[in-house]
């Protein structure tokens, strides 16, 4: 008897699971994954978190509010790399074939996985987004097919900087005879900007000192040592985490002036100037994207995911520098998959499909505004000839609370540079063999 | 001239800073003969403890409960991974440390979290400077470095009368010269591990409340204890004025030659140069500065 019910348990069972067994992979099927390669752990994290959680924060917007991208679910998985890149690698083999189409695209948010996984992306046929960062020569859409350095590159970012104190000193021609320091992470990443600000120390004359400081820099009393007693006109900051603030710290140690030192970027968040104190104050850096929570994505942010109690992080950090840059990425990846479906259809992409909607991208002024983005994203547009799509940022100070704009958008010289970047990608694909041209 | 005096400054004042992190290392080394390598892990979290606790109660009652809590600490480090492996070689204490350390640094970051909380002492940032009166515009000092000695100092002084003026200080010598000796008249092993590694976490507080209060407290403040290494291999294991002495020298050596060899390397050598100066000490002096020459029968 009881072998009896015990057989009609298990096949009652099996009939309610069988069709749950069965639309599990059909529901798959119209998914997409997205991957995440962040680092909520270790040195770089209080820079890490925020993004990771801006990025997380809208693929949940789009699941909460639009139900996805055209009807297709993203799947969101992140992979913890410390910023370290073994781990990098590792966790992009781990994602890569996930989900019904493979992995959609990988931000890896570190220059050195950045090298390391453009080796391997074209093999994979996933597409790189680096905004803001990775190589500098990957701008060139006809060798680096599959890198996209979105909103420009670091040689965008020391032009940029060159033009403002340009501006400041009066004129190209006064910044003869002067002296930059450039205080760099000795990592890829920081070695990046080194050929733009030689080749303009040569054309204008001024005198530039590269002073490396090791990861992660928390000791660098010997760099700030030196520049108290060099007394540079300017310093430009190519730091990263910790050693961002430290830099600032040490600048107040030996009374350099906060109002001449200049950071990339990445060297312009909250928890870089944060643990300074009123010592930051003063302090400049270039900005991709407005500071706090000013566009109608972040009230829709509270609205859709963090009031349903569904946001990565608090509520009061949404805004925060780098949480918006995570948005700005997360925004480009979702668009380059809505490109591509809008020429292969609405379903789940595959990286290389995904790859032709990074290059055939177009946020006009109008799409960012539907997108929720106005005042936040500025348009793009990206070709094979242009894997950034925008040159551009502006400069931003912190007044010890916040950070303010002061000065309009500055567009990096591409005259200056784009014989840089072929020569330097013509020398790359020389190397690894690659034969250039741009795929349709 | 001046600029080379205030290399040098700067660079015994950064030592001091080491030396604070090489002396928890110090204490555990010469108690149980076992390389703590969570250490900066242990600076880590008392740290973020510390910097956590002030959010809810004031520093004067945080400061004790962070004590408190690396004692307890202490307390189970000792019960759940020492007391199973006593007698085992050092090798595996050693790797015991070392599973302590990734567990401290993953814990404590999910308790406390992973941002940059920031630890304000009081001590002023602005730039000192001293001997105007023989260097024009005078030497720079950073008065939080300054702060920093005088911890030092005074932590020095503690510790030794620590371990020259009490009973306990007495048994742990003891332990430290011959473990089984002292175990055959009666020093309770276990609550000497336990004394000296409570002595080492509250080491590890001050080392991270001014490690915190320069930096900030965060995950960075861990990786400090790499800095400590070469001070130790220099100035010894065993002995407490050999971390003070190894730390200025290195901290002094790196300093100078980043600053005055930096260009020659294209820069970026102030760390593996204190490994190399450490290692060509090791060359003529095996034991460190101070440490004690092992002599064994054979």
């Amino acid at each position: 008897m009881q072998l009896t019910r015990l057989a009609l348990g298990l096949a009652g069972a099996a009939s309610v699971m069988a069709p749950l067994a069965f639309s599990a992979p059909a529901q798959a099927q119209n998914e997409q994954f997205v991957p995440a390669l962040v680092y909520r752990t270790g040195a770089y994290a209080p820079n890490g978190i925020p993004f990771a959680n801006g990025r997380k924060d809208y693929f949940a917007l789009l699941n909460a509010r639009d139900g996805g991208i055209n009807g297709v679910k993203i799947v969101y998985e992140e992979c913890e790399t410390g910023y370290a890149t073994d781990r990098g690698v590792e966790c992009y083999e781990r994602l890569k074939g996930k989900g019904p189409t493979g992995a959609a695209a990988f931000s890896p948010l570190s220059t050195g996985i950045t090298f390391a996984l453009t080796e391997k992306a074209p093999g994979d046929k996933i597409p790189l987004l680096t905004m803001g960062y990775g190589r500098a020569d990957s701008v060139d859409g006809s060798v680096f097919q599959w890198n996209f350095p979105l909103t420009g590159s670091y040689w965008d970012a020391a032009n940029i900087l060159m033009q403002h104190i340009a501006r400041q000193a009066g004129g190209a021609d006064k910044l003869k005879g002067k002296r930059l320091a450039l205080v760099y992470h000795d990592s890829p990443y920081g070695k990046e900007p080194i050929p733009v600000l030689e080749e303009a120390s040569k054309r204008l004359g001024f005198r530039f000192d590269a002073m490396p400081v090791t990861h992660p820099g928390v000791e660098q009393k010997s760099t700030w040592l030196q520049i108290r007693q060099n007394r540079p006109d300017w310093v430009f900051l190519w730091g990263w985490g910790v050693m961002n603030s430290t830099s600032i710290k040490e600048a107040v140690a030996v009374n350099y002036p906060r109002e001449k030192m200049f950071g990339v970027w990445w060297s312009g968040a909250e928890p870089d100037v944060l643990p300074a104190g009123d010592g930051a104050k003063g302090y400049y850096s270039l900005a991709l994207h407005v500071a706090g929570s000013v566009a109608p994505v972040h009230k829709d942010m509270v609205t859709h995911v963090y009031d349903k109690g569904q946001g990565a992080g608090k509520k009061e950090e949404i805004g925060e520098v780098l949480y918006n840059r995570g948005l700005m990425d997360a925004l480009f990846v979702s668009e380059a998959i809505r490109t591509a479906m809008g020429r292969f259809g609405n379903k789940p992409m595959t990286g290389e499909q995904v790859r032709w909607g990074f290059e055939n991208l177009n946020l006009t002024a109008e799409r960012i505004k539907q997108l929720g983005y106005e005042g936040l994203a500025q348009p793009i547009r990206v070709s094979c000839q242009d894997h950034a799509g925008v040159h551009s940022a502006r400069v931003q100070q912190w007044d010890g609370k916040k950070w303010n704009f002061v000065s309009d958008v500055y567009r990096a010289n591409q005259d200056l540079l784009r014989p840089m970047i072929k020569e330097s990608a013509e020398k790359y694909a020389k190397e690894k063999n690659i034969k250039a041209g741009c795929v349709s | 001239m001046a600029f080379f005096f205030e290399v040098v400054l700067g660079g015994l004042l950064a030592g001091v800073l080491y030396s604070l992190v090489a002396l928890g290392f110090v204490l555990i080394f010469k108690a149980s003969g076992v390389f703590n390598f969570a250490q900066g892990a242990m600076v880590l979290f008392a740290a973020l403890t510390l910097v956590r606790l002030t959010e809810w109660v004031p520093f004067w009652l945080a400061f004790p409960i962070t004590c408190a809590v690396m004692i307890v600490l202490a307390f189970i480090i000792e019960r759940i991974v020492l007391r199973p492996l006593v007698n085992q070689e050092g090798i595996i204490l050693f790797m015991a440390t070392l599973g302590i350390a990734f567990f401290l640094e993953g814990f404590g970051q999910t308790i406390w979290g992973s941002d940059i909380y920031t630890l304000n002492l009081g001590i002023p940032k602005d730039p000192a400077f001293i001997m105007e009166w023989l260097f024009d515009g005078g030497l720079l000092v950073d008065k939080l470095d300054l702060f920093a000695a005088a911890v030092a100092g005074a932590l020095v002084v503690a510790l030794a009368l620590f371990f020259q003026k009490t009973r306990i200080g007495l048994a742990l010598r003891a332990v430290a010269d011959d473990h089984q000796a002292a175990q055959s008249i009666g020093v309770p092993l276990n609550y000497i591990w336990l004394v000296v590694w409570s002595a080492a976490g509250i080491v590890a507080l001050v080392a991270g409340m001014v490690w915190g209060a320069k930096l900030g407290v965060q995950f960075s403040i861990a990786l400090v204890a790499l800095k400590a290494l070469p001070v130790l291999i220099l100035g010894g294991f065993t002995s407490v004025p050999g971390a003070i002495i190894g730390g200025l020298i290195i901290g002094m050596g790196e300093k100078i030659s980043e600053v005055y060899l930096g260009p020659v390397f294209g820069g970026g050598i102030e760390n593996w140069f204190a490994y190399m100066l450490a290692l060509i000490f090791l060359l003529f002096r095996p034991q460190g500065l101070f440490g004690d020459r092992i002599i064994e029968r054979v």
